[in-house]
């Protein structure tokens, strides 16, 4: 999770933009619920309050959604990219999402696409991948770069394919609701 | 050092001394240029027994190390009776900052030194039994287990001294100290407490661990030299009467300290790498009582005599006798 | 070099660049990452003449340091929060002997109850131990800051803390310009002792001293810290030169030039208080923020010519002086005393509660209008607070506060019955 948000800040400053990414303060047990945060800028960032009021949310755990209030302060106007293998109307959302009518909702398998690859269901490169392709956010080249730094040697280029792979899944499967 | 057995029935002090020694193996207190790293003029009261044994410990490391030491000293009695404001009796390097933490303060000293690259210059840590078996027991088991290279010294007085006697947990069975007064159902420190540092240090697996006593200077100076031979967390746990703290006569400082070796109560003996090497053996075991009995602090088992504490404690001593040997005909000879 | 990088990371570079020559470290959330990250430089050859000491305790740490830095060593470690109460008589020790020992404080709350989240009681608690105390805004300061200690600390004789704010800073992954080694070196020079362990020339380090002297050794400790006003923004300056870019110094100041209303503080939260100021003065505001960086020595002059003409000053804080109120207010009160300055104390985000622009904005437009309560507590639950207060006068064995609390917050289940 923390990793994620570490991604979509590498990747931005490759983009020569400026970012902050860093984690939630709540519970740091193992397998509680975790939120990281990331703000992207082009000008400085000097806020260091948890991000309340998101455009952008990346739902790396699917289970949480009726477990606790994940939409809490999303834009009107926001963006969700859930991993999910299910499509948006299996997912029981229906309600809010005729609150939130502007809100685009998207849901991509990114645990089963690092399972493909990794042999492991981590979802973050994938998410990141199709966070930078569905907003245009961050480039393709960039996202690909902050993966090989973070990830060394084989295991960058698994997670390259990942990313790869999710960032045209995105953009060739337009699952917005 | 080699050893020759010489039999000698003379008056109750070790006369035996320098003469029939080969001159390596001298007393360094013997010598004309003998360092007197605690110099004289220090406030120790009169019969100290660890101003006695700092004194030959010191010296003797600065022979072993050319005078390259630097010493790191805890609170307490010689801490305080060496440094009298405004004055010191320190002729060599020497530290003091807190109770506790002695061992990790020289643990500091020679990490700078491997930092420098300056090896040659060596560490020795010392405090009383209060900064070692109780306040400073964490740090000193940290230097333990990183084998760090520091000799500690423990000048064991068996209870808070300086602080005007209070128990600590080396504090024998049945001793009276100001927080374990002779009143009550059990007078004095209970029995079944207290820690036996030298046997925790050897748990450590350290290169060398020994216990010494002001009894026996020479024994105490062969192995503060041997224990600075080799590198690595080193320990000496020193058996020094207070005759403040014990109410004996400070006359008899030496004598009582030769009464709780020869009495199998303090044993003397060597361990490298957790497994007992060497020990002293007792020429002619000594009843606990004769050792007790000079000591005030251990009156109240004698008027009226309680005669079960005697015993328990005679048993200690027995028992320390069988674990280490201590009366075997032949004494262990040095190959 | 710009690079994206974790607070921690950047803080460990840069003290590898300083040339420690003894680290001893025990670990505590959230300094962790810094001694990991140092551990394997030292491990990997990385930093050449230095001994890393995996130690029993933070006591065990500062205590070999007294040892390392009194035989010459340039010496460093990180704690926080329990890790730095622990150390406490150490702390006093370190400073009493004059040892230029530099160390982080990652700001994290102390217990009970336990709690491993951001605020600035750990420092604070240590405040009087005669270390000198500075706060990073960001990480890029953080990692100038700890330079200029060890030039400070050196030049001075007397030990310093880097505070920077616990897993806000520290675990924060931003851009950072990290400085290389010739820089470093340009700027810092090898540790020169005032006092040293030598065979060749013995000293007595740690003697006790009497009534006779002790108020004048005490003094001259003191006098270090007034030194330190002079020697901070010297220092800053001198860094500047070399770093090309300002960091450091005794306090910063933000549009204060015609500020009726002022706001202070130490650390993170002045990012956010900045952006706070944009949108009060795009209201049309007449507000300025002070970001407090020394907060020993206490820079009450420049504190009193920063204020200037301002009306009111609010001071928000991450520390509570129980049974009292606000700590850094106070001082501020009595660096202001004679001018009529109102100064108003804010204890906020204590033990990690975020402090957000919108409720620093009610605040400072509150105590325009109508005026703050003395201490103003931000964003506390009073609710819960009252049930609990009004549970504990009903029985005598009303249970633990923090359970009870968290019950009535809806954070945790209802007993099992």
């Amino acid at each position: 999770m923390v990793t994620a948000a570490e991604l979509v800040a590498s990747a931005a400053f490759r983009d020569g933009k400026v970012a902050q990414a860093f984690p939630s303060f709540g519970s740091e047990r193992m397998g509680a619920p975790v939120t990281a945060f990331c703000r992207i800028s082009t000008n400085s960032i000097r806020s260091r309050e948890p991000v309340a009021h998101p455009n952008v949310l990346l739902i790396l755990d699917s289970t949480l959604l009726h477990q606790m209030d994940v939409f809490r302060g999303l834009s009107d106007q926001g963006i969700v990219l859930m991993n999910s293998t299910r499509k948006v109307e299996e997912l029981g959302l229906k309600v809010w999402m005729l609150q939130h009518p502007e809100v685009e909702l998207y849901s991509f398998p990114a645990s089963d696409l690092a399972e493909r690859h990794l042999g492991r269901p981590i979802a973050n490169v994938g998410m990141v991948s199709g966070f930078a392709s569905i907003t245009g956010a961050l480039t393709k080249g960039s996202v690909q770069y902050a993966i090989q730094e973070k990830f060394p040697g084989k295991l960058g280029e698994l997670n390259a394919q990942v990313a790869s792979e999710a960032f045209d899944y995105v953009s060739s499967h337009p699952v917005q609701a | 050092m080699s050893y020759q057995r010489v039999k000698f029935y003379q008056t109750g002090t070790f006369t035996v001394g320098n003469r029939l020694l080969g001159e390596d193996d001298r007393t360094v207190q013997g010598r004309n240029d003998r360092t007197n790293s605690l110099n004289s003029g220090h406030r120790a009261c009169q019969g100290c027994g660890e101003a006695l044994g700092a004194r030959y410990a010191l010296d003797a490391v600065m022979r072993a190390t050319h005078n390259q030491l630097v010493a790191v000293n805890a609170t307490g009695c010689l801490e305080v009776f060496s440094s009298p404001y405004p004055e010191s009796a320190w002729q060599i390097p020497w530290l003091h900052s807190l109770f506790g933490n002695a061992p990790a303060v020289a643990s500091g000293v020679a990490a700078a030194i491997r930092a420098k690259g300056k090896t040659a210059i060596r560490v020795v840590a010392q405090g009383g039994d209060g900064a070692t078996v109780d306040i400073g027991f964490g740090c000193l088991s940290g230097m333990f287990e990183r084998n760090d290279d520091v000799l500690y010294i423990c000048y064991d007085n068996e209870a808070y001294m300086n602080t005007g006697v209070q128990r600590s947990g080396s504090t024998p069975a049945r001793a009276w100290t100001n927080t374990t007064q002779a009143v009550g159902p059990e007078p004095g420190n209970p029995m079944g407490v207290g820690k036996n540092l030298p046997r925790i240090a050897m748990a450590h697996g350290i290169p060398y661990v020994a216990t010494a006593s002001v009894a026996d200077l020479h024994d105490l100076e062969t192995k503060v030299t041997k224990a600075m031979s080799v590198r690595g967390a080193r320990y000496i746990h020193i058996h020094v009467p207070c005759p403040l703290g014990w109410k004996s006569d400070p006359a008899q400082t030496i004598k009582v300290a030769r009464l709780a070796v020869e009495s199998g109560l303090f044993p003397l003996f060597e361990a490298e790498w957790g497994v007992v090497t060497d020990r002293t053996p007792i020429r002619k075991q000594v009843p606990v009582e004769q050792y007790l009995a000079l000591q005030g602090r251990f009156k109240h088992l004698f008027n009226p005599r309680d005669e079960q504490a005697l015993e328990v404690m005679q048993a200690m001593a027995d028992r320390n006798i069988h674990l280490y040997d201590l009366l075997a005909t032949e004494p262990a000879l040095e190959s | 070099m710009k690079q994206q990088i974790e607070g921690s990371q950047a803080v460990a570079h840069a003290v590898a660049l300083c040339r420690p020559e003894v680290m001893a470290c025990y670990p505590i959330s959230p300094q962790t990452h810094i001694v990991e990250t140092l551990s394997r430089k030292v491990k990997a050859g990385e930093i050449g003449n230095c001994q890393f000491l995996n130690v029993e305790s933070e006591f065990g740490a500062l205590s070999v340091l007294i040892g390392a830095s009194a035989m010459g060593a340039r010496t460093y470690t990180a704690t926080t929060s329990q890790g730095l109460l622990f150390m406490a008589e150490a702390l006093y020790n370190a400073a009493g002997l004059g040892l230029p020992i530099v160390m982080t404080i990652a700001n994290r709350a102390v217990g009970a109850p336990i709690n491993i989240w951001n605020d600035h009681s750990d420092s604070m608690a240590m405040r009087d131990a005669g270390w000198l105390q500075l706060f990073a805004e960001d990480n890029q300061e953080a990692v100038d800051l700890h330079i200029q200690a060890f030039r400070l600390a050196e030049e001075l004789s007397c030990p310093v803390m880097v505070c920077m704010d616990g897993y806000i800073l520290t675990h924060a992954f931003e851009a950072v310009d990290l400085p290389v080694q010739e820089q470093v070196d340009a700027f810092l020079p090898p540790f020169e002792p005032v006092q040293v362990l030598d065979p060749q020339d013995p000293v007595s380090i740690g003697a006790m001293v009497g009534p006779e002297a002790f108020a004048e050794v005490r003094y001259l400790a003191h006098h270090k810290h007034v030194q330190a006003l002079e020697a901070i923004p010297r220092i800053s300056q001198e860094f500047q030169e070399i770093f090309q870019r300002t960091s450091g110094g005794l306090l910063k100041q933000y549009h204060t030039d015609e500020a009726e209303t002022l706001l202070l503080a130490l650390g993170s939260v002045n990012g956010t208080i900045k952006d706070a100021v944009d949108d009060l003065r795009a209201e049309g505001w007449p507000v300025g923020a002070i970001q407090l960086c020394s907060f020993r020595p206490f820079p009450s002059q420049v504190l009193r010519h920063a204020v200037h003409n301002a009306k009111r000053i609010i001071v928000i804080e991450k520390d509570l002086a129980v049974g009292r109120g606000g700590i850094v207010s106070s001082e501020v009160k009595l660096a202001l005393q004679g001018l009529p300055t109102l100064v108003d104390t804010v204890i906020a985000g204590l033990g990690g509660r975020a402090i957000s622009k919108a409720a620093v904005i009610d605040t400072v437009k509150a105590a325009c209008l109508e005026g703050l309560e003395e201490p103003h507590f931000l964003d506390l639950n009073w609710e819960a607070i009252n049930q609990e207060l009004t549970r504990q006068a009903e029985q005598r064995r009303s249970g633990p506060t923090p359970e009870n609390l968290l019950r009535e917050m809806g954070l945790s289940g209802g007993k099992i019955v």
